[in-house]
């Protein structure tokens, strides 16, 4: 049924429309616009900041340092969803085909972390990456399995076992956001493939393709749209990801999140902080106008 | 072998293969083994947390003994009950108002209500900072009112989210009833109460599970409005974690994991799995 024109119940529009688009003005539009009106602005002794329309905060945000940064948050941004839509698929695929019994577990099973805190979780993995935590000990088992197997067949042993570093490094902050973010990819594609008509895959199985070729060939165009939301539900907040790179990162993981922090916890210059924010901000409409770009063109084939 | 193939695997039982049962176990092995790993560990009678020196609770008794950090824990619980109650109310009005109307700038409301889902978290922290010390927002007036800054900032990261729930729910909504309470003689008021809000109540016990544990979760923008003495639960957490890492954290932690798990069971009682499923 068609829409109801606002003017022909202005008590009612009144009452459902006022409390949230004052709430969205207020405390949404009014905070949005003081950062960008900031990032236009200059530092004036300690507390003082003067907004004088100066372009200098985004030419400073072009210096070739904070373009690396900029560059490398994407970077660690696109791997992270790479990894999660690989380690993810398989997981979706198993949900969508279990039996009716399984399915409502599993779902469970992924939605749970979820739910639990973020920063619980990254606290509990660094415990087990730490040098002294379960995972340098389950290398290093395995490394003394190795040596062992070696001497055996006479072979001379692996140098003894040293603890690898596989906490606050570049390696911990792309391990963390997998880990972080694993679930937010498996529930939209889970979603997509849940929708899908069975009877095509298996058309395609009864006409002779293999498993993998149905995959790559049906499934996944067909699957498309979930999986675009996954990458996007995936890629945006891993690309603002503050958390992780502090606790997990070293010296040089820092993402772009941690250098907007700084500008306000530590060096206190807030208009090159906003200015940064609003280049982060930005980026994130980019993707989002190429994924609705995307989503406009007719699918050809 | 008998044991295993009761029944051949059909071509579509992918979750039956053996290599698919694998990987899915793989990757909840992943999902879980750092949480099993930091709850047993909150029992270990050890400062450090890497070797098994004997059972203990008393680390629960220090946690639940650390002044700042049960009020901490209540300072996330209050904003936590604050924000989803007025996102709830938020959220729901939003979303008749796009399901009903149509009106002036309807597409740039509706983008602009789902805004703050896609700023990036420290972009929002970042601006309410901002503006709470632009408006020169009291930093410390007496609890719960030293909450306000804390709570307006996650009403407005957690409404949208409502708003979501409840307006795919809404799209089921069958006019007709509307019609007929209407008929029959019922007010505006009381189409929304008696046949309106019994329909979307699924998605209202969905949006403030949703709007709980989101506000609950979030450190970032928390971290960006707490004031000096306003400390919340991940707040306190993250300085324990910053600075010392302690048992005490792991006994923190595993209560706050059991707190979710009974959160999620409740849900799971009043919707079933699937409905929340579909929520996200």
């Amino acid at each position: 049924m068609a829409e109801q024109d606002w003017k022909t119940n202005r008590g009612v529009f009144a009452a459902v429309s006022l409390p949230t688009l004052l709430w969205v003005i207020l405390f949404f539009l009014i905070p949005m616009a003081i950062v960008w009106l900031y990032s236009f602005g200059e530092n004036k002794g300690l507390t003082e900041i003067d907004i004088s329309g100066t372009l200098d905060n985004y030419k400073r945000a072009t210096e070739w340092l904070y373009l690396t940064i900029f560059g490398k948050s994407f970077a660690v941004a696109a791997l992270v969803t790479l990894i999660c839509l690989i380690v993810g698929f398989p997981v979706a695929m198993a949900i969508t085909f279990a039996s009716e019994k399984w399915r409502p577990w599993l779902l469970l099973g992924i939605m749970l972390p979820f739910w639990t805190n973020l920063l619980i979780r990254t606290y509990a993995l660094m415990m087990l990456l730490g040098t002294q935590g379960f995972a340098n000990k389950g290398l290093g088992a395995l490394w003394e399995g190795t040596s062992w197997i070696k001497t055996l067949v006479g072979l001379q042993p692996l140098p003894t076992w040293e603890p690898v570093q596989l906490l606050f490094n570049n390696f911990a902050v792309v391990f963390g956001l997998v880990y972080v973010h694993l679930p937010f990819m498996v529930l939209p594609l889970y979603a997509a493939l849940d929708r899908l008509d069975r009877s095509l895959i298996e058309a395609s199985l009864d006409l002779g393709a293999g498993h993998f070729r149905t995959i790559m060939r049906i499934v996944v165009p067909l699957a498309a749209p979930g999986i675009v939301a996954g990458v996007m539900i995936t890629l945006i907040p891993a690309l603002g990801a503050y958390l992780t790179p502090d606790l997990m990162g070293g010296t040089d993981s820092q993402m772009i999140a941690n250098v907007i922090e700084r500008q306000f916890k530590k060096a206190n210059d807030w208009p090159f902080g906003a200015a940064l924010s609003f280049l982060l901000i930005y980026a994130m409409f980019a993707l989002i106008a190429i994924q609705s770009m995307r989503r406009k063109v007719p699918a050809v084939g | 072998m008998a044991l295993f193939a009761r029944a051949p695997i059909a071509p579509l039982e992918y979750s039956r293969t053996l290599w698919m049962r694998l990987w899915v176990g793989a990757v909840m092995v992943f999902l879980y083994a750092p949480l099993v790993v930091l709850m047993i560990f909150s029992f270990n009678d050890s400062k450090r947390n890497v070797v098994w020196r004997g059972f203990t609770t008393k680390y629960y008794e220090k946690a639940l003994g650390n002044d700042q950090l049960v009020e901490a824990l209540l300072n996330s619980l209050t904003i936590a009950a604050l924000a989803t109650v007025a996102s709830l109310l938020l959220g729901a009005v939003a979303a008749v108002m796009l399901w009903r109307f149509r009106f002036p700038l309807k597409g740039a409301v509706d983008g602009t209500i789902s805004l703050p889902i896609i700023v990036p978290e420290i972009c929002l922290g970042v601006a309410f900072l901002m503006f709470f010390a632009a408006v020169g927002w009291p930093t410390d007036p007496v609890w719960p009112f030293n909450l306000g800054a804390i709570t307006i900032a996650h009403i407005t990261f957690c409404f949208p989210f409502v708003t979501m729930v409840v307006r795919s729910r809404l799209a089921t909504f069958n006019r007709e009833q509307e019609e007929a309470a209407k008929d029959l003689g019922a007010s505006e008021w009381q189409v929304f109460r008696d046949v309106l809000i019994p329909h979307i109540k699924p998605a209202l016990v969905a949006g403030a599970l949703l709007s709980f544990t989101l506000s609950l979760d979030d450190f970032v923008i928390t971290y960006f409005t707490s004031g000096p003495d306003t400390i919340t639960f991940p707040v306190k957490v993250y300085s324990m974690v910053r600075f010392s890492v302690t048992p005490e954290v792991n006994a923190a932690s595993t209560l706050l994991i059991i707190l979710t798990v009974i959160l999620t069971f409740v849900a799971l009682k009043a919707q079933g799995v699937k409905a929340i499923a579909e929520t996200h």
